[in-house]
Order: C-alpha cells, then sequence, then structure tokens
C-alpha cells in the first residue's frame, strides 16, 4: 500500500486508517461527526496527498486543456483555478478535475487519487499537440486547511497576506517552505489546500506548525469519512459515486462547467447529440424527516416500481437528517417531487431539494 | 480493546451477559470502534423473539449498516429504548448504557457455543 509523508503523523494519532484506492489514508482520528463539525465550526486539516498533480507545460498548453476538458480554460487568467471534467468520446466522465492555470504556458490539473494511472495515459494518448506532459503526483503533498477559521490558522505562518479571491491561488512560504497556497476545498467552507514537496520530515514541521497556529481555534485532524460527509451536504460530485465513465456531465448536474460553445472537446459531439435526444436520467437531491439511512447502491422507486438508484447517501451531521444523491428518470427529476428510498424491501418517502442540503 | 472476562462473545462481534436465564445483549468495544459514529439502532418495537443466528435488527453508523444477529434463542423481555435519543450510547459505553436487547434465554445449551473473552481476544488478533 502506498503511504503519504504523513502516514507515521497519523499513527501517532491513532487515526483509523484504511486502504483507500491502494493508499493507506486516515478515515477518522476520533469520531466522524465531531471532525465533520470542527470543519463547519471553527477549522479542521485533511491529508489529501493521495491526490494526483499533473502539469502541462508548452505553447500549446492551453490548447490541449480546452480539447481534453469540459470546462472553457480560456477564461483562467493565471492564478485562477477552474473545476472541470474530462470526458471520453462517448460523453462519459473520464474524471472530475481542477485546472489551475500557473501562467500562460503552464497549467496543473489535480485529479482523483483513484484515477491517477487511467488520467494520465488519457492525456499522454490525446496529446496532440506536443505539450510536455509530468505526472507529479508522487512529489507533491496536499493538505486541505477547511473552515471559518482556516485563514486565521494560515495567515500567522504564511509571509505574504493571504488575500485570495475564491478559486485562485498563490506561490508562499508556510512554515518557511515554498508552497501553492489555493483558496479552494471540497468543504463548502472557507478553506485552503497547500501543496508542497519534501521528504516526512518536511511534511511533519508543516503540520505541527499548521497544528500549533491553530491551537486557539481546537483546530482538528479530519479524515476520509467526515470529508465525504462535509462534500455531500454541499451535494458535490464523487467520482466514482455520483459520476463515473458510464454518466455524463449533463445527467450529473455538470452543465455548468460543461462549455459546449467553447468549441469541439473530448466528448463534447457526443454530449451534445444526448442534449438534443433529452437526458434520460438526472442526478436528484434527496432528503426525509423520516428515520433512514439511504446508501449507495439502494433503489430509489415511486408507487412499487424502481425509477433510479441512490449513489451517494449519509446522515448529515448538521441537520440530523438523512441526505442523499441519485439517479431517477428525468421526467421525475423536479424539485419538490416525493421519491422513495426502497431500503431492505421497505419504501420510505423522501423529496427531491434545491442543493446544498446545508446552507452557508 | 476492552473484552471483559464475565462476558460471552459471538463471531459477529456480539456480547452476551448471562444471569441465570435472562441474557443481556450488545455489541462489542471493537465492533464500536470498527463501526465509528452510531447514529440509529434499529430494533423492531414490536419484536417478541430471536433465534440464533438470525437478523433482529440493525445497526447504522454514519458509514455503514450492520445487522444484528441473535446470538442464542430467546424471548424479548426488553428493549434499550433509550438508544433512541443516545444511540451514541453504543460508542461510548458499549458494555453498558449501550446495551440493545434483554431475553429470556429459551435454549441454554446454545450458550455453550459461543466464545470465551480469551477465544474471541484471540479470533481478532
Amino acid at each position: 500500500m502506498k503511504k503519504t509523508k504523513f502516514n507515521s503523523v497519523h499513527k501517532k494519532l491513532n487515526a483509523k486508517l484504511v486502504d483507500f484506492v491502494g493508499y493507506e489514508m486516515p478515515i477518522q482520528y476520533s469520531s466522524i461527526i465531531n471532525e465533520h463539525k470542527a470543519v463547519r465550526n471553527s477549522v479542521g486539516v485533511f491529508d489529501v496527498s493521495h491526490m494526483g498533480q499533473v502539469f502541462v507545460s508548452g505553447e500549446k498548453a492551453l490548447d490541449f486543456v480546452q480539447y481534453i476538458t469540459t470546462n472553457d480554460a480560456s477564461k483562467l487568467t493565471s492564478g485562477k483555478v477552474q473545476y472541470s471534467a474530462m470526458c471520453y468520446e462517448n460523453g462519459g466522465i473520464v474524471d472530475d478535475l481542477l485546472v489551475y492555470r500557473v501562467d500562460e504556458n503552464n497549467f496543473m490539473l489535480v485529479i482523483n487519487a483513484s484515477n491517477i494511472d487511467k488520467d494520465f495515459e488519457w492525456m499522454v494518448k490525446n496529446n496532440k499537440f506536443g505539450v510536455e506532459l509530468r505526472n507529479e503526483s508522487d512529489a507533491y503533498s496536499l493538505l486541505a486547511i477547511q473552515g471559518p477559521n482556516s485563514k486565521n490558522t494560515l495567515q500567522k505562518i504564511c509571509n505574504k497576506e493571504i488575500d485570495l479571491e475564491y478559486y485562485t491561488f498563490f506561490t508562499s512560504e508556510i512554515a518557511g517552505v515554498e508552497m501553492i497556497v489555493s483558496r479552494t476545498g471540497y468543504t463548502g467552507e472557507l478553506g485552503y489546500e497547500i501543496y508542497f514537496k519534501g521528504d516526512e520530515e518536511t511534511a511533519e514541521k508543516i503540520w505541527n506548525e499548521v497544528f500549533e497556529a491553530g491551537k486557539e481555534y481546537d483546530i482538528q485532524p479530519v479524515g476520509l469519512g467526515a470529508r465525504d460527509s462535509l462534500r455531500l451536504e454541499m451535494g458535490y460530485c464523487l467520482y466514482g459515486n455520483d459520476i463515473d465513465q458510464t454518466t455524463n456531465p449533463l445527467e450529473a448536474g455538470l452543465g455548468w462547467i460543461t462549455k459546449l460553445k467553447k468549441g469541439e472537446f473530448l466528448g463534447s459531439a457526443d454530449i451534445i447529440k444526448a442534449k438534443e435526444a433529452g437526458l434520460k436520467r438526472k442526478l436528484v437531491a434527496l432528503t426525509t424527516d423520516e428515520k433512514a439511512f439511504p446508501r449507495k447502491g439502494y433503489e430509489l422507486s415511486v408507487n412499487g416500481e424502481i425509477v433510479g438508484i441512490v449513489t451517494s447517501g449519509t446522515v448529515s451531521p448538521i441537520l440530523e437528517k438523512a441526505i442523499a444523491l441519485g439517479y431517477v428518470q428525468s421526467d421525475l427529476a423536479v424539485e419538490g417531487n416525493t421519491i422513495n428510498f426502497l431500503i431492505r424491501g421497505k419504501e420510505i418517502s423522501a423529496q427531491i431539494v434545491k442543493l446544498p442540503f446545508v446552507k452557508k | 480493546m476492552n473484552i471483559p472476562e464475565s462476558l460471552k462473545y459471538t463471531k459477529d462481534h456480539e456480547w452476551i451477559k448471562v444471569e441465570g436465564n435472562t441474557g443481556i445483549i450488545g455489541v462489542t468495544d471493537y465492533a464500536q470502534g470498527e463501526l465509528g459514529d452510531v447514529v440509529f439502532v434499529d430494533i423492531d418495537p414490536n419484536l417478541t423473539e430471536i433465534s440464533i443466528g438470525d437478523a433482529f435488527g440493525t445497526i447504522e453508523a454514519v458509514k455503514t449498516v450492520s445487522d444484528l444477529f441473535a446470538p442464542c434463542d430467546g424471548k424479548i423481555l426488553e428493549v434499550n429504548t433509550k438508544l433512541a435519543d443516545e444511540p451514541q450510547a453504543v460508542n461510548s459505553d458499549p458494555y453498558g448504557e449501550g446495551w440493545l436487547v434483554k431475553i429470556e434465554i429459551t435454549n441454554p445449551d446454545q450458550l455453550n457455543e459461543l466464545l470465551s473473552s480469551d477465544d474471541y481476544k484471540a479470533q481478532l488478533a
């Protein structure tokens, strides 16, 4: 199993470690609910070093990024970040990703750990622009510092004033180490993601300084369990659950990052066809006041007939009720509609609601 | 890992405390740790009997759901209704406040098949 540079830190903290797509990662340290609330109420730190980083360089770097991703990367000026997706020719999703424009001819693409090899092969295969592609996933560590006190925490140990707009980044020193500081995250809170290279000793030093700086805010380490419940409260898609090679971005509610008018890109022709033919199903947000615990793979029904499937589900630690994402046939995907969770043969009435589940 | 010597255990990570012909059933410290935050214990309030090996309810945690299996045959004497408001007692006190059901043991021979604390410890190792 692969280990991040923080592995010994997690072990010292007695984290519950699991095999997450080949990486030994902390699922929780103390309690998913407590860690979740620490992020919503103050500040928490996630080791997400398993995520991948691919650097794209060359005169045609923008052309390449425009061709392999769905969003319009020409809108990115240096220092800006964009949420995007990569699609197969048939419109199925290869991965969702963050696109960083480092400068005119350099981009950093941040991809899911589960997809690093597949994505990199896909990029290499579709590199008809002669750009340089470097997979630096193993070299980079990544911490996400998230929550209302994230800025106060990081500012203490950063050599520059952290005055970043949402989805922008800069290079600065934190704890004396040069790194990329980006105002991004997967929680819906004010938050930052910091990317840096270095050995375990460097990683541990950064971790310790972040925790020292956040002490007055009762900063907490947060595992992948709470990462999942936090993103689901916001309705953010998770690759492998809500999106994958069988779903197209329009069905998944990712039309806002699918710029069909920007010009041809991988998957665009089939996505346009699917749109014109009418989408067969749509991803919806479901919640219920009944005691129910919908989970991935549970069926959705109306009058005993199966109309869809749950792709993500949990009990929201903030709302203290069931929340879920799932696909239903398009004609039923209307806010306010009642759809049932089919849980061990029992229909439990739920409503389609607008995202996010937890309003900020 | 807390594995009290006075209890008997199942391979499914449950314990039973036997006092005469009554038994109190719960899940082990190991089980609560594996489950993580327990958010709901679903046992039918009208349940009257349980049969060895059969699921008599479910325990819902944030990340997962697990069936509860009867360690032996029994008639239900009491269900721990306090868990409706405080399911987290299963995490904080699995051998005490977090108990699940109290039964009248109807087939005491079945208890001989259960694990001792040492056997259970060995299974976890």
